[in-house]
């Protein structure tokens, strides 16, 4: 059997991204450590190459290798927000592994194959490759959570990701299984005629699909699966936390979305109902909880929990009874956008956190940024920024993402959810203010933990750079991007 | 000749355990055991509906969750295996470094 050119052409990006992660990992023992530094730039090379063909394919519909996987607008969109987030995780990761004595060129291995997983994710079009690209993202993540050898936090930290890591992929698989079973297929098409054929109550096909909540849920990190992220997010290095909070999070609400409209669309009245009380029991929980944190990477965690919360409004709504057609795409495409824009104020703020860790050090926590806009003006303004955009006030990009999900919900008859959400919208300004407050209200301390060095370089500056343009340009000059999510969306069937 | 539902009932009771074994274990290597009998809980459901169905998908779904078991495996192993060096010990509650 040969394998068809036209397959092999349209799954080109992967293949370069897992040759980069294989290359890298193989040049890795014979390169002198003061050259490390040049895998790193053989990673971010292969992405900006992998760019370029994913641009050059952004108007395509293909299907390949017998349907397993398509190559359509909405799976290169992810694709080309997933290869931004690695790159500039790449950029910030340089200064911050120096710091911690643990640059490793295999580091660089793994964040690409954990990215050809998370491609794969987002390009399936059957269970089966979903979950394979699912696996293969986790399980490149478990060993990057636990990369700091040295310390207990970071191993702990790999410890209970994996635990519950594998526990969802668990329940995730048993969910495939049992639709396998009751449509005689894995792909998403046969599975959506099967389930159109169905009694919409039938016990079995009901279970199957909130095993794949549970499963989805884990991976998206929505109370009440959302245990392991503060543990796994402050354990793990700052850089990889950066990572996991943004593209792991992005790529699996990619399948997720993916699987439960093209899939499941015809089970929506069911799941409407149940991703309605986890988004609601996500938006509160996540946002009250984040209020009592002083860890910062930790208050992080529970931002992102609360930031899947709102990015759910989109689902809830496509989901919606009635809302067909513009609702419904509208609702999409302003998760996608929503993601986009947390992408960029999430490693923006992730950036700056790394940037303060100091020899023995972490400078995670809150406190640590007492006085801050004395000693480090300009990170405190950086910071600054992404608060205030993590909090959702104009002219930054976290107000274009919830006004559009908002307009979303209300469009979509469920103005009592953006109400909802717009109320602990204004809770989570407290903790993300109070940051700004503990920066520019209170004089750095004598004592202060930190010296002034920062652990950056001219590199992290450009990440630095990059994320407080998107916030901004995004929050000013959102047109493109949007055009770009509803072009995307068409593609949902 | 055995009823499918005989598998799946098989495949229920083992899927039922892993649950359990994951949630009330305490040993770190009992618990990924626990998982590795949810997957194959799911291989059986897999293989069982596909000789029923009469088509081939199931049984090369079951086929690449049996590698990815083994991946999981090596890596948690791997994760043990550090974690046990540095505390002597695999029982997950001594795992407290990090609460809220």
């Amino acid at each position: 059997m040969t394998l068809p050119l036209a397959d092999i052409l349209a799954i080109l990006p992967e293949l370069i991204v897992v040759a980069a992660a294989c290359l890298v990992l193989g040049l890795d023992p014979i390169t002198p450590a003061p050259r490390k530094q040049w895998l790193a730039w053989l990673s971010v090379a292969s992405l900006l190459l992998c760019f370029g063909l994913t641009s050059l394919q952004l108007d395509e519909r293909v299907m390949a290798f017998s349907d397993l996987v398509i190559i359509d607008p909405y799976a290169c969109f992810w694709k080309l927000l997933l290869y931004a987030v690695t790159v500039l995780t790449i950029l910030m990761s340089l200064a911050y592994l120096k710091e911690e004595k643990i640059h490793l060129a295999e580091y660089y291995g793994f964040l690409l194959l954990a990215l050809s997983g998370m491609m794969i994710m987002v390009s399936a079009a059957d269970l089966l490759t979903i979950y394979l690209g699912t696996e293969l993202m986790s399980l490149s993540l478990y060993v990057l959570a636990g990369f700091k050898r040295a310390e207990g936090r970071s191993l702990e930290a790999a410890a209970k990701y994996f635990v519950l890591g594998a526990f969802s992929s668990g329940i995730l698989l048993y969910g495939i299984s049992l639709l396998y079973g009751l449509a005689g297929s894995t792909r998403l098409s046969a599975i959506a005629m099967s389930v159109a054929t169905r009694r919409l109550d039938d016990p079995a096909l009901l279970l199957a699909m909130i095993l794949l909540v549970v499963g989805f849920g884990f991976k998206i990190a929505v109370v009440p699966f959302h245990m392991w992220t503060p543990d796994v997010y402050e354990g793990s290095p700052t850089s990889v936390t950066a990572f996991m909070a943004v593209a792991s999070k992005a790529a699996s609400f990619g399948a997720f979305m993916r699987v439960f409209l093209e899939g499941l669309g015809g089970l929506k009245a069911n799941w409407h109902v149940l991703l309605l009380v986890v988004c609601v029991a996500t938006l509160v929980l996540g946002n009250v909880v984040a209020i009592v944190q002083t860890n910062i990477k930790r208050m992080l965690a529970y931002s992102s929990i609360a930031h899947a919360g709102y990015a759910l409004i989109g689902m809830v709504v496509a989901g919606q009874a009635g809302a067909e057609g513009a609702v419904r795409s509208l609702g999409l495409a302003s998760v996608m956008l929503y993601l986009a824009v947390y992408a960029f104020m999430t490693l923006g703020a992730f950036t700056v956190v790394a940037m303060l860790r100091k020899g023995g050090l972490e400078g995670d926590e809150i406190e640590d940024f007492t006085g801050l806009s004395k000693r480090q003006p300009v990170a405190a303004f950086l910071m600054l920024v992404f608060m205030v955009s993590l909090a959702g006030i104009p002219p930054t990009a976290g107000f274009i993402g919830k006004f559009y999900l908002f307009m979303a919900a209300v469009q979509a008859g469920l103005a009592w959810l953006a109400v909802v959400a717009l109320l602990f919208a204004a809770v989570s300004a407290y903790y993300y203010l109070r940051v700004v407050m503990v920066m520019y209200m209170r004089e750095p301390q004598a004592s202060a933990r930190l010296e002034p060095r920062l652990a950056a370089s001219p590199v992290t500056a450009v990440v630095l750079a990059c994320a407080v343009a998107g916030v901004i340009l995004l929050g000013l000059y959102p047109g493109p991007l949007v055009a770009l999510t509803n072009q995307a969306v068409l593609a949902l069937k | 000749m055995v009823p499918l539902s005989a598998y799946v009932a098989v495949s229920a009771v083992l899927f039922a355990t892993g649950l359990i074994g994951v949630l009330i274990r305490r040993n770190f290597i009992i618990v990924l055991m626990a998982v590795e009998i949810m997957l194959n809980a799911a291989n059986i459901n897999l293989v069982a509906f596909s000789y029923y169905l009469e088509s081939m998908a199931g049984q090369i779904v079951a086929l690449f969750v049996i590698a990815i078991a083994a991946g999981e495996a090596a890596v948690g192993l791997a994760i043990i295996i550090v974690v046990f060096r540095g505390r002597l010990s695999t029982n997950v509650d001594e795992l407290n470094l990090l609460k809220w």
